[in-house]
Order: C-alpha cells, then structure tokens, then sequence
C-alpha cells in the first residue's frame, strides 16, 4: 500500500504536474497562435540548460537562478516567435507547425553543444531527500513538482483570467480581427504567449532535471510525451492540460511499477509508450481530447 | 444521325484556322501530332493538356536527365553511387508522404514507422533465418512487393483513425505511430533482432540473380553499388509516373479536394473516408518499399534508427522539395541526401567547422543537421512551393525573357 502511495499515485502525479506544465504552454501557444509548437522539448532541455548554469555554475541561490532562467527562455522564446514565426501569420497552422520541426532542429543543436556528451544537475535543493506524509514517507522531489506546477500553472490561470492583458490574450485567441479592432497589439500578444510557454517550458526543464540521474541533451525528448497530453486534455483546454497531464503521470508511473511483475511480455520500459496508448484510445472516443472545444465546420 | 445546320462545326472551324485534320469523335477535339505546330503550348484536348510531358522541353529534359542518370554511375566513385542510389530511395519515400501530406493534406509524421515495417517485412520475407530471427529467404521478387503490402495493410488499419482525427491532432496521433513503433521493433526480437543489435537486410536476389555479384555490361564491370543503383533506379521511376498518374486521376483530384476543403469536398459527393484511407495506404506502400530498400543499400540497422528524426528528414524532402509536386519531392531527396556530403567536403575549406564530434565552433555532423533545420524553416517562410517553386520562378522568367511579365 505505502508503494502504491509513493513509488505509484506520488511520483505519477509529480512527473504528471511536469507534463502538465508543459502541456500548458503548448495550450497558451494553440490558442494564441493555432499552432502546435514541436520546439517545446528544445526550449525545455536549453531552460534545464540554464539552470544548472545559473545555480551550479555561477552560485545563485536555487530560486534566484530557477525565475532567471525562465526569464531568459522567455526572451528565448520570444525572439523565436519574432524571427520565425511571425512570418507565417496568416498562412495554413500546418505549414507554421512544420517550421516549429525546423526551430526544434536548430535549437536541439544549440543545446546538444551547449550541454556536450557530459551529464549535468540542475542543483537543486530536495535531491533524495524523503518527508512524512500522511505516515507515508515520499520522495521530496516529487511534493516539489506538484507545488511548483501548480504554482506555476494556477499563477498562469489567474493572469490569464484576471489581468488586462490576459483579458487581451484571451480576446486574441477567440478572435484576432476582432481584437485588433478593439486595440489590442495582437502581435505583443502572440509574442508573449510565447514567452510565457517558454518560460514554463524552462520551470519543467529544471522539474525534469532534479531527477537522480541528472540530465542530459537528449532527455529533451521526455517533454514530447506532453503532446499526448495536450491531445488527451483537448489542444485549447487549459483545465484539461492539467487534468491530461496528472492522468498519464500516474497511469506511467504505476505501469513502471507494475507492467515488470505482471505484464512481463510486453517487455522493458513500457512506460514510455503508454502516454501515446492512451492517446489513440482517447483519440477514438473523443476526436477532440476530453476538454477540446469541437470544431463547428460551415462550408 | 446528323443534321446540315450550314454552321461550322467546332471541329470544322479548328481545322480551317489551323490546317489541319482533326480525328477523334465526341470528346473534344484532337490535332494529329502533339500540340499545332510551332505552337506547343496551345492544347486542343483535355487529354493534351493533362499529359505527364505536355510540353516538348519537358520530354527533352526528362529524356536528357534519365540518360545523364544512366551513364553517371559509370563516372562516380563507389560510394558516390551509394548515395544517388539513397537519393532515389528517400525520393520514393518522399513521394509516398506527398501523397498523403502534399496532396491529401493529411499530415504524417508517422512514416518512419512505416519504413521500419517495410524493412523488417523484406527482412522476414527475404532475409537469412537463424535460431535467433525468423527468415524465409525468398526472392527479390516477393519481398519487395511485400515489404509494400504489408504497411500498406497497417496504413489501413490506422486510416480509420485518420477520418476521425483532423490537422494538428493527426500530425500528434501519427507521431504516437513512430513511439509505439519503435517500441514494437525494440520488442520483437525474432523479427528485428533486438535493440542494439538489428539484423542483416533481406538478400537482394532478383528472379534468381545475385545482385551481390559482378556483373558485366559493354565491357564495363558493374560494382555491387552500380547494380544497385540501376535496380533502385528502375523501382524509383516506376513509382514516380506511377504517383503521377495516380494524382492526376480521379482520386488524385479527390485527395486535392479534401486537402483544400474536407467539408466542401464530402458535400460534392467525394468520400472522406475512402480518400484519406487511400491516400494513407498508398503512402504506406511507397514508405515500406523505400524502407526496404534503404536497408539493402546502408545494411544492418537497429530499431531505434526508424525514430522521430527520419520522420523529419522525410518531411524536409516534401518540405525543400515542394509539398504537392511529385518532380519538387525528387529534387528534395536529392537536395536533403547530398547536402550533408557538401558540407563535410567543405568542412575542410571553412575554417570554423571541425571535423570532430566536439572540437571547434561546430562540428560537421551539428552543422549538418542546423542546416536542415533553418532550411526548413527559411524555405516555409520564404518559398512555400520549395525547390520546384524556385524552378517555376526562374522558368516563368525565362520564358517571358527579356520581358518581366
């Protein structure tokens, strides 16, 4: 029962909160933009990157370095959406999420030179501590990831619903015509939404980075499996983002721990799959994720 | 039955201004001979103007370039004819994802997957079995079509999902394909070999001949490499017109009806469901025959070589090349094949390029692969059509030459 609770629900709800993070940047992004960003798993590797530079490498304090990496992915990101994608306002979503494929390219290049062959810590403050919880004892890290997500996302969630310029955010995602009409600058919007996704994407990166082993270039491919989740959780639906993410946290985190001892023929590592099973499945069901808004087709 | 009105009929005024005989009944009117003479590019059918080669430069370069493919593997070095021949067979697989990304619309970024099943289906069907790996050993002829048939049967499988799902949820579906995919591949073992080990390919024995062998022709001895060139060749231009015609048929305007407008397309009376199915199991073929081949050209491979990143290389072909544009998806293999040669060539010459993996500025396998990227990126926003846009561009103004317009 302890295991269930802290190798299983626990650790699956931290790494699902990771997901989930990064999942709420693909949502303020789509629905900023209409695209699909593929570049996330780069600007999360190079906001890991930034980190450990920030706090191992220069000596800021731990939190210190964490929001000034953001701040930096966020210029990152930014500059991103200024040089390549600005262009494509107004072309086909397909077409702008391909030239994403192109900016993950070039930027998982960066950060394979930046990071090297070496493996990199991100030098954070939990490590393999353990606390009490509820007479169970869990890892730190993984109570760290809930909290910092769900810090992180529900701060996200009441600029976006409370502030004048999410107000505007949120007027550019219903309608950009409509809302240039009423003032708002949409191109600062789709740049900021693009600072605000790497900046989260940069908080995940340090979340992914705490893990034991460290990180390392291609650990950048742990953030796809948020794609799976944004599917699951509806390409526009914030909430479901959240509840996506949690979901295929804790469904991976008990096949890790259960798929060696009663599924043994599926064969090793499992979990990485299950994200994208169960995405197919819900892809069936639901065309449109479990809180996706159902496109309205007029000829 | 026919009725003197006194009024000329169309086909009688055509052969009075133009001199002359038209044949042909009903459908349209037919000169004799190609076009009217000196005036190629006036089309008297619909037959005419729809042809592969409607114009003579077209059939004069065409033919030019098949013959300059012909003779160019007598000239080039081994290797060198190793990677035209990777060419030819990244063009097939290009070719297969215009077909359902270029002009069905249907966005793949599945097609790896559908390469390693390709591959792995010759392996079986024509691959050396040992205790380890399932292997028949048959010929070329059978498993080449196989290593087809099969992904083709697995795209339509999957295609159902595909008429569910649109644009951007698609694109992340066919991703998933690529994970559990490898998954797959890592798994099976008597079939793949395993990860980290892989298998050796299918044996390349065509109707009973070795292609492994030397082989003679006027007087030249053919490298493995040459007759591998041909054979892939020969593959390569069959499923090129094949695709040409196909996107020039019926269901190749379908594919361009749903790609522009699915709803208005299924108002018309065209299936959604049948179109896309098609597009995605043809595509499937073409990607498990260059799968196939692939292999038989680099030799043993891993299940973890048919990842995320072929997918890309495969999207930058149609990307570069040109989407919807079967000569644009030729022209993108060539480019994305023989552009990582290129730059190591000239690593040597530029100063901040080293040639090893971490030394220096950048390394050339980095640059490589940057390139890639900001290409991608630059022709998207640049030259939508890719290659075959720019070639358009440098025709128009020839062709207008010396007016601007």
């Amino acid at each position: 029962m302890t295991e269930l609770i802290s190798s299983g629900l626990v650790r699956g709800l931290g790494i699902g909160s990771t997901y989930a993070l990064l999942a709420v940047g693909f949502v303020i992004i789509y629905r900023a933009t209409g695209v699909i960003n593929f570049a996330q798993p780069a600007l999360m590797i190079l906001g890991a990157y930034a980190t450990s530079v920030l706090a191992t490498g220069a000596g800021l304090p731990f939190p210190v370095a964490v929001l000034a990496a953001m701040a930096v992915l966020a210029a990152v990101g930014m500059a991103t959406e200024r040089v390549a994608l600005r262009p494509m306002v107004g072309r086909q979503p397909f077409a702008a999420a391909m030239v994403t494929v192109g900016v993950l390219t070039v930027l998982f290049v960066v950060a394979h030179r930046l990071i090297g062959t070496q493996v990199r810590t991100v030098g954070d403050p939990w490590g393999l501590q353990r606390a009490e919880l509820f007479g169970v004892s869990v890892a730190q890290v993984d109570l760290a990831k809930i909290v910092v997500s769900m810090v992180a996302i529900g701060a996200v969630g009441l600029f976006l619903a409370r502030s004048r310029l999410g107000l505007a955010m949120r007027a550019t995602s219903m309608d950009q015509e409509v809302a240039l009409a009423q003032g708002v600058d949409v191109g600062r919007m789709f740049s900021l939404a693009w600072g605000i996704s790497a900046a989260l994407a940069a908080l995940a990166g340090m979340l992914i980075g705490t893990s034991a082993g460290g990180f390392e270039a291609i650990t950048a491919l742990v953030a796809l499996k948020a794609l799976p989740v944004v599917i699951v959780g509806g390409l526009d639906s914030i909430k479901g983002a959240v509840y996506a993410g949690l979901l295929i946290g804790v469904a991976e985190a008990l096949t890790r721990l259960y798929q060696p001892r009663y599924a043994e023929w599926l064969g090793a590592n499992v979990d990485v799959v299950v994200p994208y099973v169960i995405m197919i499945v819900v892809l069936v069901v639901r065309p449109y994720g479990l809180f996706g808004t159902r496109e309205v087709e007029r000829v | 039955m026919t009725v003197d009105t006194g009024v000329p009929s169309g086909r009688e005024r055509a052969e009075r201004e133009t001199g002359l005989r038209v044949r042909g009944r009903g459908r349209g009117l037919r000169v004799r001979g190609r076009g009217v003479r000196g005036r190629p590019l006036l089309y008297t059918s619909y037959a005419a103007d729809q042809a592969i080669w409607n114009t003579p430069a077209k059939r004069g370069w065409t033919l030019a370039l098949v013959g300059a493919v012909l003779v160019l593997p007598f000239f080039l070095s081994r290797d060198l004819t190793s990677l035209v021949t990777t060419v030819f067979i990244f063009a097939i697989g290009g070719i297969g994802l215009n077909l359902v990304t270029g002009y069905a619309g249907q966005v793949s970024l599945g097609h790896a997957f559908f390469m390693g099943l390709g591959a792995y289906t010759a392996a079986v069907f024509g691959g050396a079995g040992s205790d380890q790996v399932i292997g028949w050993g048959l010929d070329m002829a059978i498993w080449l079509p196989m290593a087809g048939v099969v992904p083709a049967l697995v795209g339509l499988v999957v295609a159902p999902l595909a008429v569910r799902v649109r644009g951007l949820y698609l694109a992340v579906l066919t991703l998933g394909l690529v994970f559990i995919g490898e998954h797959v591949f890592k798994e099976a073992r008597s079939i793949t070999g395993g990860a980290g080990v892989g298998r050796a390919p299918a044996e390349p024995v065509l109707f009973g001949m070795d292609l492994r062998e030397r082989y003679h022709l006027f007087g030249y001895i053919l490298s493995r490499e040459a007759v591998y060139y041909f054979v892939c060749f020969a593959i390569f231009v069959v499923l090129a017109i094949a695709a040409r015609n196909l996107t020039r048929s019926k269901p190749g305007r379908a594919f361009a009806a749903v790609r522009d407008r699915d709803v208005a397309a299924s108002m018309m009376g065209i299936s959604l469901r049948r179109t896309k199915t098609l597009a995605f199991t043809v595509s499937s073929f073409y990607a498990g025959v260059s799968g196939a081949l692939l292999v038989m050209v680099i030799g043993r491979v891993t299940p973890t070589n048919w990842n995320l990143f072929l997918s890309i290389d495969l999207l930058a072909v149609i990307l570069i090349g040109g989407i919807a544009t079967i000569s644009g998806s030729i022209l993108g293999a060539a480019f994305v094949v023989l552009m990582p040669r290129i730059v190591s060539e000239l690593a040597d010459v530029v100063p901040f390029i080293s040639t090893s993996p971490s030394g220096g500025f950048l390394s050339v396998f980095q640059l490589q692969t940057m390139l890639f990227g900001a290409l991608i990126v630059l022709f998207l926003v640049l030259e939508p059509r890719g290659l075959y846009g720019l070639w358009v561009r440098v025709r128009n103004y020839w062709k207008a030459w010396p007016f601007s317009y």
